[in-house]
């Protein structure tokens, strides 16, 4: 006997048949490590060959949160994010701005931000490491040929000192794609409706604050979510300039994960730290996303 | 539905067929491909690593020796990482004295006892044996023999009005305020005081030339008596009194080097490498010619004369290497003596054959930096001290960076920070 399907459900078959392989996909590069770092997190996992994990439960997770280094490093994980992301929009659309009011060799200006972005962070950490060398870089040569300092300075012998300084790299490095998305944005805007705002007597400062910003939200949010999960998950940077010093003053939670993982060996606190990593970054774009999808919702 | 269906069974069967491949573990067909991870740091350089390679396959063409470098700070993350693989990454990898006792614990590191013949275990120093031998089981061959030396730069010293080297740190103190207060140099003094394994190198030099020790006899931690804080205090103040470049706090030893070699320092001290580079190699020296080595200095009145760090290494099979033969070959001839003592400018021989009559005169005659370096080894080696020999040695070496560092940097005293440090041992030998 033939069984009969209906058109619907004979379209909802062809829909899943065209969605299995990036559903497969996905599954494979991003849902598999979660569930598997989420089931590793659960044991104490010695490190060795043919080596017995033993189950602990929550005890990794609630060994990290009674540990002040863990509540510290998470200080300097948000402190890192606020003050880099923060800066890098205000730069970014600033220069968006610039780029879009087409002054004389904007394209040129267009092209070449992309590259501190194209460089590969782990190459942008070693040039600002050598950038920021107290006795042969480039930061004390320029300061002291301009006269603005007589004497060289230790850079990243400091820990607050040393955590800016990461954080104008990761500035130089990311500002360019806030720069572009935004500044691809705003070339989507309607010109009329400058013209128009200019006809009803705004401001540039209103039109700006009430029509354009507005506008870019979207593309600011998207932006924002990019580059708030990044920065959360700096790393490389760190690694390279500081290897988390002076006195743990450049440890993010990436970098503790890192230690813990690879250094010293606790598989299981390590996967307890990058599920924390996951449900947080996870949060966020949440947030994000709720609040991207909000003018539509009202309409 | 029958092109859906078919759509789907294709779809399922290319799934499956990539997995299968995927998963299939590569069969060693032909030539035997040997995977070798080292470091780039002290030591030989890559062109003559190359060489020595070149110069193997002249006698085993069958084997290809493909080797990876790393920074000498990525070296034990990265060996450990490979080993979670099977087969690993790597066949062969450069191990250091202080992570063996966590190579036999975890068994990354192939148990060599049987492979080391009588004549290799006679004429091979008893210290070199020491940093791969666990529990009187071998686990590679020693192959880097290191400590760090004293260097000074003797033009500086004249310029200051002195003859010779300072032969304690006193001394050493007293020369540097006449350098600085006459404008010799800015800071007499750069040291690899960053959060590296490189801090704790200089502080045992400094702890044990001081009369204190890291750990005592029952393997408890020693470094916060009293005279392991009044050397971390003296650390501090030589800071303070801009004797020591306040970059040290940031640098490793490639930074003092730098520094070194820019004639921007009286006093470094660093592993043998240095010598060669910073006094013949004009590309990346001021100063060729003019750096000398000495004893490195004791504290007076501490009963040490002199101390060092024993900063050896050796290189493994690693032991789920599908090609564990080919691989201790390579290991051997790399090691052998006839190509420690042909390739003795950047790495000395561990065998003591090499500093026998004749083979001495020859080994000091192999380069220029050999002339020095040879008989330097000789007086310095008796100073040397090792680090712990413990499985959790990479989380105990961390602790005791940063309370170094907390203490450079003032965040905490150097008592505190050291009790802290102590505390955290304890709490890993648990």
């Amino acid at each position: 006997m033939q069984r009969k399907r209906t058109l619907a459900q004979q379209d909802m078959l062809v829909g899943f048949a065209l969605i299995l392989p990036s559903f497969l996909i996905i599954l494979g590069i991003s849902l598999q490590p979660i569930l598997s770092t989420l089931y590793l997190s659960l044991f104490e996992v010695p490190r060795g060959i043919n080596l017995q994990n033993t189950f602990v439960g929550l005890g990794n997770y609630i060994s990290l949160l009674s540990e002040p280094i863990f509540w510290a490093t998470i200080g300097r994980t948000f402190y890192f994010t606020v003050i880099s992301v923060g800066i890098e929009l205000v730069l970014g659309l600033a220069i968006a701005q610039l780029i879009h009011a087409h002054p004389p060799g904007w394209q040129f200006l267009r092209t070449s931000l992309i590259i501190p972005w194209a460089v590969p962070t782990i190459v942008n950490g070693t040039m600002w490491r050598w950038i920021y060398n107290a006795d042969y870089g480039a930061l004390n040569g320029l300061l002291f040929q301009l006269g603005l300092i007589d004497k060289y300075i230790p850079w990243l012998t400091r820990p607050d000192m040393a955590m800016n300084l990461v954080i104008l790299a990761d500035i130089w490095h990311s500002v360019p794609f806030i720069a572009l998305i935004l500044q691809a944005a705003l070339a989507t805007l309607p010109p009329d409706l400058e013209e128009a705002a200019s006809v009803d007597g705004a401001t540039a400062i209103q039109y700006f604050w009430f029509i354009r910003l507005p506008l870019l939200r979207p593309a600011i949010l998207v932006a924002l979510i990019i580059r708030t999960v990044e920065a959360f998950r700096a790393f490389d940077l760190i690694y390279v300039i500081t290897n988390g010093g002076p006195a743990n003053g450049t440890v993010t939670i990436s970098f503790l994960t890192y230690l813990e993982m690879f250094s010293f060996g606790h598989a299981g606190r390590g996967s307890a730290l990058s599920f924390l990593i996951s449900l947080f970054t996870l949060t966020l774009a949440f947030i994000y996303i709720r609040m991207l999808y909000r003018p539509e919702e009202k309409q | 539905m029958k092109a859906i269906r078919s759509m789907l069974f294709v779809l399922i069967a290319l799934v499956m067929l990539v997995s299968v491949v995927g998963c299939q573990p590569k069969q060693p067909t032909g030539p035997a491909t040997i995977r070798v991870l080292t470091m780039e740091q002290a030591g030989p350089t890559v062109d003559e690593m190359n060489s020595i390679v070149a110069e193997f396959n002249k006698a085993n063409p069958d084997i290809k020796v493909e080797i990876e470098y790393v920074a000498y700070d990525a070296l034990h993350d990265k060996i450990t990482t490979a080993m979670a693989s099977n087969p690993p990454a790597y066949d062969v990898f450069l191990g250091d004295d202080i992570w063996y006792a966590e190579f036999a614990k975890s068994g990354y590191a192939l148990d060599v006892t049987d492979r080391i013949s009588k004549d290799m275990h006679d004429k091979i120093f008893p210290a070199a044996w020491d940093i791969t031998t666990v529990s009187s089981k071998v686990y590679g061959m020693p192959w880097l023999l290191d400590e760090k030396y004293f260097f000074y730069n003797e033009e500086l010293l004249k310029q200051a009005g002195f003859d010779a080297p300072p032969s304690t740190w006193e001394e050493l103190l007293a020369q540097s305020k006449v350098l600085k207060d006459q404008g010799v140099v800015e800071y007499p003094m750069v040291w690899s005081w960053g959060q590296y394994e490189a801090a704790i190198c200089d502080w045992v030099i400094l702890l044990y030339g001081n009369g204190g020790s890291l750990v005592d006899d029952k393997g408890a931690p020693a470094f916060n008596s009293p005279v392991g804080i009044k050397t971390l205090s003296w650390m501090v103040q030589t800071i303070d009194d801009g004797y020591t470049n306040p970059a040290s706090i940031s640098y490793v030893e490639e930074d003092v080097r730098n520094v070194f070699s820019q004639g921007n320092a009286a006093f470094a001290v660093n592993w043998t490498y240095m010598y060669d580079l910073v006094n013949f190699n004009d590309k990346e020296s001021k100063v060729t010619g003019k750096i000398k080595m000495a004893l490195m200095p004791g504290f007076e009145g501490s009963g040490a004369q002199s101390a060092s760090i024993n900063g050896s290494m050796g290189f493994s099979v690693a032991a789920t290497s599908p090609n564990p033969d080919a691989a201790w070959k390579y290991i051997e001839f790399l090691t052998s003596e006839s190509i420690q003592n042909q390739y003795s400018a950047h790495l000395l021989p561990m065998w003591g054959t090499s500093y026998d009559g004749e083979n001495l005169t020859k080994l000091e005659a192999y380069t220029p930096a050999n002339a020095v370096t040879v008989p330097m080894f000789n007086e310095q080696f008796p100073f040397a001290h090792v680090r712990p020999k413990v499985a959790y040695y990479p989380e105990a070496s961390k602790a005791l960076q940063l309370a170094l560092q907390e203490a450079l940097t003032k965040q905490k005293t150097p008592e505190q920070a050291l009790n802290d440090a102590a505390a955290k041992w304890v709490d890993l030998a648990k």
